[in-house]
């Protein structure tokens, strides 16, 4: 492993300017479950990892009228032991409570997830069906980017040199919204997704208004697929929801590895859609 | 649950106390493998071949050399070339010359991880950049990975020079079969014509890895005297000395091996990788070399068990007898030859009596690491062939397996396949208790919760066990307290177990015996700790040393009371005069007297025995399926198992969990995944998937007794035979589920999911 | 060559300050500067759970940490769990039910099932499955795992 440095950063200028000054080899550290990994893999030579966990803007977790805004370096932990949290956003704490085992997400978060812009990263749908904005900051200020926009292919995002994540923002859920994450993976717990789908609702009645689906480990990058369209304005019903399953699969772009084969992800992303579906009307029934 | 014969037997024996080791391993004081600290220690990194299989064309060593904090770099330039010697481990043998080979390559390397260079370095990351500094120009050569594809014709050759062997004869020219060897008995022409059945399929299975959690290490000195110190975890010092010395062409008794705490092995850390590369960089620098392996080189580099393609054909009566049955089992051994083909041809039909029989084993080399023991190597591959086709053929016939089973049992007198004449043996006693089992007698519910379709799943399986050579020496402390010394490393609890022979024998608690695994020169040779041979043989050997102190300590009462020693007798703990009533003492009075008798006692015993006597394990595997993604969840299991004498009830549990636990994962999901290439891809826990706690339920156990007779206390071994019938166990269920018979490993969702489309 | 960094924090009740270079793992910081040897390696990527330790009152992969990041910290491992001459429950619980057997994963697990019943005294066997699912134990099979943790809960 190349000897790299570890800069603690205290505020966003500071991280700024570290990033800034070592271009492609430095990189922000968050819980590091990743990172560090990469790091002792030789995937990345680096000069120095800049710890963002220490800066006050990556830590926000906050419950707004309209917004909730989630730091960058908030661990997983955090989004599904507030309770206040955990209630809104069940879809997202269903991706936070299944990244690594306890450990892992005692430092991993949301904001790491995003970033390392794995295809098979299970937060990283959740985050794409709330409808999340990127909170980018740089040397040239500050810029938003939509989740779905934010990953560009494996392992790779918008992000520039000097640049990093500070926070994402997401509406509050309205009466009627619910929202859902499944993955496939063979064992129970400490595996990578063979694929997963996030999926959420907003309903009027039994209509959906809108609706957002996104597939993860079927792509290059997570795929914001047309099922969400194709039920906008449909009925919430289980023919409707099998076809936007079908719709889903169709979207998937998936290539065969030790994970699974093409054939069995297209499949998987079909079940996963119809369930996170189902399981995201449900909760937009029970939502209030 | 225990079906215990033993029961009022014994004192100590079948009691559950506490380890001698547990302490120091539930506080982290315990000393493993890689926690030794020596002054001035250097640590080691190996570089290894990116390549599955390629010639080396030239190693340039300069810029790691150049690299400032760098001790010394060496190839295989600095080995001195082993001799053309095979020698047996006890689990698997080895030639000297592949052994040298397989630390470090030579001209070629024949499998991805395959090592080409070490460095030694001030520190870990300056060995590790110095390694990735090496140059190595590599001409990269079509890899052969599986034994189908290594045995035909033109395959890309793995070793030029093996000279392959066909039934006795050797093969002219270039080839990968290493070995064919044959069994054959009656006449299964004969034999298949009078069945009404007969049934034969083909399988596959794919190579997977012991999964110890802790990765190889060894730590060495080379002295100016020429000696080697070796600080290791291994499953054998003696073996470990064995190895080490023959590859750096030294005198055994040149080299010292200090075992420390291991981590985990089932057979998997009988082979040295890097013992004798540590030795050599501490040649080359005059200090301590210390190295670890990292996850990725455990699952790359050491030894794995075969992926092998077999085919089994069974034939039976209407009425249920087995008629006949021959199976060709081909195992690939790895970069070079020795797999437990032998083993499995040992084990494939020795459940049963069947009156005519052939069976072909076929040893292939491929680029793939160089295959180890695991756990009953060989047996759980041959099973899986077998207890599949036995389950089909239960299915047929409409008959419950477990009847099958007890009605073709191998008893005391069965001629197995092979040649021996089965012992004693309690295969008919582990059906039985399996047919009484809670489990078998709980109807399974066919359909599960939203959807889900379970199955339940029989099979049983055979391990012939070993003895082979322990030493233990008991010295009597004056408080009656002894220190037992022995030379088998503990692995999982065997200390406690050994020190409970020798209690049992000297009439006081286990906590009064200390038990202490001593170095290979502090204790007589010693073989591995594997082939279920540790509580057998050593703690046969601490049963003729407690003996040994027995007879001396009657000397020593003799002495005191100044009669002859036929006078003497022990019991019950005792030793007293026979004529005499009033003359007595206890074991802890009459050692309190020793130092006026002539000095301490010291018993011993070395033993190489030869009734280990084989054991059975029948289990009940429960399994739930979500159809719509291939996922199989087991939901019950229930392992029966034939132990001789429980020792220690807690740890022989133990060993069939965890032997469940490992052949759950291997059925399901763990497999070596190579790529086009033939480079391993998922050498990481992440990816290779072992089972969690969340992947396993409750491992129900049944304790069966059916006490050895080649065994002071009817001790049979206990820790292989409970993985080998696991994997069909499961493949069973997944059938009673589904309907579909998969006969390649792993039986992970995906395969399961292309069945049931195949199905429709 | 990068330099040291000055790390002060609290290990097992106790102050430590000490120098380590900023690219190694609070794992190798543990073992190979602080000579606290009882936490261990098995995957050195997040995978096992052998080198768990608390970090300031969470169960983390000391693999995935930087021994830089702990300054100003507490961490607690294995070497912190009995008390003088006094075994914690768990530990006693995994002596007298067996839950070891090698031994290599135990430190591991004694730190996870700690925090576990630091925060719920009595957990479902479902709920301990689940939260030492981070934790790979090869010898056992974990069912006397879990079993000693449930005595352990039981004797609290
Ligand atoms: C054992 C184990 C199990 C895992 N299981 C899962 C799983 O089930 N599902 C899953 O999706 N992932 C899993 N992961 C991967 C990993 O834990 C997750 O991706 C996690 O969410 C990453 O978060 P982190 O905070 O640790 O990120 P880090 O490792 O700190 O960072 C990840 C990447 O993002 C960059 N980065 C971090 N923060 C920022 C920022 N604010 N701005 C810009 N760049 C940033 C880093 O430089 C790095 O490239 C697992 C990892 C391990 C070791
Ligand atoms: S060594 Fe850290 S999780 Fe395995
Ligand atoms: S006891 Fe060996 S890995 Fe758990």
């Amino acid at each position: 492993m190349h000897p790299f440095e570890y800069v603690r950063a205290k505020s966003v200028d500071e991280a700024i300017a570290v990033l800034a000054k070592h271009g492609e080899r430095a990189r922000p550290l968050a819980g590091g479950t990743d990172a560090l990994v990469m790091a002792r893999a030789g995937r990345w030579e680096l000069d120095a990892l800049v710890d963002i966990k220490h800066i006050p803007e990556t830590n926000v977790l906050e419950l707004g009228s309209s917004e909730f805004r989630l730091g960058s370096a908030v661990a997983c932990y955090r989004v599904y032991e507030d309770e206040q949290v955990a209630a809104k956003f069940p879809g997202l704490v269903d991706s936070a409570s299944i990244i690594g085992g306890i450990q892992i997400q005692s430092r991993a978060g949301l904001g790491g997830n995003l970033c390392n812009a794995s295809p098979s990263g299970d937060g990283i749908g959740s985050l794409i069906v709330h409808t999340a904005t990127c909170v980018i900051a740089g040397p040239n200020g500050t810029r938003e980017v939509p989740a779905e926009d934010f990953c560009t292919g494996p392992g790779r995002s918008v992000l520039k040199d000097g640049e990093f994540l500070v926070e994402m923002k997401m509406p509050m859920p309205q009466k009627g919204f619910g929202a859902a994450y499944e993955r496939f993976t063979p064992r129970n717990e400490m595996d990578i997704a063979v694929a997963g789908v996030a999926s959420s609702v907003q309903l009027d009645g039994d209509t959906i208004v809108s609706a957002r689906v996104a597939l993860a480990a079927v792509g290059p990058t997570p795929i914001l697929s047309s099922a969400g369209d194709f039920l906008a304005g449909k009925e919430a019903t289980a023919e409707n929801i099998s076809a936007a399953a079908q719709a889903a699969s169709g979207d998937a772009s998936p290539i065969s590895d030790m994970r699974g084969t093409a054939e069995q992800r297209i499949h998987l992303v079909g079940v996963l859609t119809r369930r996170t579906l189902e399981r995201a009307v449900e909760r937009a029934r029970e939502s209030n | 649950m225990t079906t215990e014969t033993t029961k009022g037997k014994y004192n100590v024996i079948g009691t559950r106390p506490i380890r001698h080791d547990g302490y120091d391993k539930v506080t982290g004081r315990a000393i493993y493998g890689a926690d030794i600290k020596l002054p001035a220690l250097l640590q080691g990194a190996v570089l290894r071949s990116p390549h599955a299989h390629a010639r080396i064309k030239s190693i340039d060593t300069s810029a790691a050399k150049a690299l400032p904090g760098v001790s010394a770099v060496i190839t295989s330039a600095d080995f001195p070339g082993a001799h053309d010697t095979l020698i047996d481990l006890g689990e698997g043998a080895i030639n000297f010359r592949y052994a040298s080979n397989n630390v470090m390559a030579g001209d070629k390397v024949l499998y991805k991880g395959h090592p080409v260079a070490a460095v030694a370095a001030l520190d870990k990351n300056t060995a590790l950049e110095a390694a990735a500094l090496i140059k190595v120009d590599y001409e990269v050569l079509k890899p052969v990975s599986t034994v189908m594809e290594a045995l035909k014709p033109g395959a890309p050759i793995v070793l030029e020079d093996l000279e392959g062997q066909d039934l006795g004869e050797k093969i002219d020219g270039q080839t990968n079969q290493a070995n064919h060897i044959r069994h054959e008995f009656g006449d299964v022409e004969k034999g298949f014509a009078e069945a009404d059945i007969v049934i034969e399929h083909e399988f596959d299975t794919a190579m997977v890895h012991q999964g110890y959690i802790e990765p190889h290490n060894a730590t060495a000195t080379w002295d100016e005297e020429g000696r080697v110190t070796i600080w290791t975890s291994t499953q054998g010092s003696f073996p470990t000395r064995r190895q080490t010395a023959g590859i750096l062409r030294l005198p055994d008794s040149s080299v010292k091996v200090i075992p420390l705490e291991i981590g985990g092995g089932f057979g998997g850390k009988i082979p040295s990788y890097l013992e004798p590369v540590a030795a050599i960089l501490s040649r080359e620098t005059g200090r301590p070399v210390k190295l670890l392996m990292e996850r990725t080189s455990v699952f790359e580099s050491t030894g794995p068990t075969p992926g092998t393609w077999m085919s089994a054909k069974v034939g039976v009566k209407n009425d249920g007898t087995i008629t006949a049955a021959t199976a060709d089992l081909r195992f690939d051994a790895g970069a070079y030859p020795g797999s437990p083909v032998g083993a499995g041809m040992m084990c494939v039909f020795s459940c049963y009596d069947i009156p005519n029989t052939r069976i072909d084993g076929y040893d292939v080399v491929v680029n793939k690491p160089k295959t180890a023991a695991y756990r009953a190597p060989g047996a759980t591959q041959a099973a899986y062939a077998m207890e599949t086709v036995v389950d089909e053929i239960c299915q047929k016939l409409g008959m419950d397996p477990l009847e099958f089973r007890i009605k073709n049992a191998a008893k005391e007198g069965t001629r197995r396949a092979d040649g021996p004449i089965h012992p004693i043996i309690g295969a008919v006693e582990t059906h039985e208790a399996a047919k009484a089992s809670d489990h078998w007698n709980t109807p399974l519910e066919k359909n599960g919760s939203d959807g889900k379709l379970r199955g339940r799943g029989v099979a049983s399986g055979y391990w012939f066990n070993i003895g082979l050579k322990s030493a233990v020496t008991i010295s009597v402390n004056e408080d009656g307290t002894v220190a037992l010394t022995e030379g088998s490393t503990d692995i999982g609890g065997s200390r406690a177990s050994i020190a409970m022979m020798a209690a049992e024998v000297l009439g006081i608690p286990a906590e009064e015996v200390r038990p202490h695994v001593a170095d290979s020169e502090g204790i007589g040779y010693t073989d591995v700790t594997g082939g279920s041979r540790t509580t057998y043989a050593t703690g046969y050997a601490a049963h003729d040393a407690a003996q040994d102190v027995v007879v001396q300590l009657r000397e020593r009462a003799a002495k005191l009371w100044d009669v002859e020693v036929d006078e003497i007798e022990f019991a019950n703990g005792s030793y007293q005069s026979k004529s005499d009533p009033e003359l007595r003492l206890s074991h802890k009075e009459l050692a309190s007297k020793l130092g006026s008798t002539g000095g301490p006692v010291i018993g011993s015993a070395s033993v190489d025995p030869e009734g280990a006597g084989g054991a059975y394990s029948t289990q009940i595997c429960d399994i739930e399926i979500d159809p719509e993604t291939g996922k199989t969840d087991v939901i019950r299991y229930t392992i029966v198992q034939d132990v001789g004498t429980a020792i220690h009830p807690s740890y022989v549990e133990g060993q069939m969990q965890g032997a469940v636990a490992q052949c759950i994962g291997w059925a399901l999901n763990e497999e070596y995944f190579l790529n086009d290439d033939g480079a391993m891809v998922n050498s990481s826990f992440l990816d290779y998937r072992m089972p969690t706690s969340l992947d396993l339920p409750e491992i129900e156990t049944i304790i069966v007794e059916v006490p050895n007779p080649g065994h002071p206390f009817g001790v049979r071994g206990v820790g292989e035979v409970p993985i080998v019938p696991g994997v069909a166990t499961v493949a069973n269920a997944i059938h009673d589920a589904l309907g579909i018979r998969l006969r390649t490993t792993p039986m992970n969702a995906g395969s399961i999911l292309a069945a049931l489309k195949a199905k429709k | 060559m990068v330099e040291k960094i000055r790390v002060r924090a609290t290990l097992n009740g106790e102050p430590v300050d000490f120098l380590v270079a900023p690219y190694v793992s609070l794992l190798d910081t543990l073992r190979d500067e602080l000579g606290l040897t009882g936490t261990k390696e098995g995957c050195n990527d997040g995978n096992c759970g052998a080198c768990t330790v608390n970090l300031d009152g969470r169960i983390v992969d000391s693999c995935c940490v930087l021994g830089a990041e702990i300054d100003g910290s507490a961490v607690e491992t294995i070497e912190g769990m009995a008390e003088p001459g006094k075994l914690h429950p768990l530990q006693q619980a995994f002596l007298e039910e067996a839950a070891l057997q090698c031994g290599i994963c135990t430190p591991g697990f004694l730190i996870s099932a700690k925090a576990l019943l630091d925060k719920e005294p009595h957990p479902s066997e479902d709920r301990i499955r689940f939260w030492l699912a981070g934790n790979l134990c090869r010898c056992t099979g974990y069912d006397k795992i879990v079993k000693a943790v449930q005595k352990a809960a039981e004797s609290a």
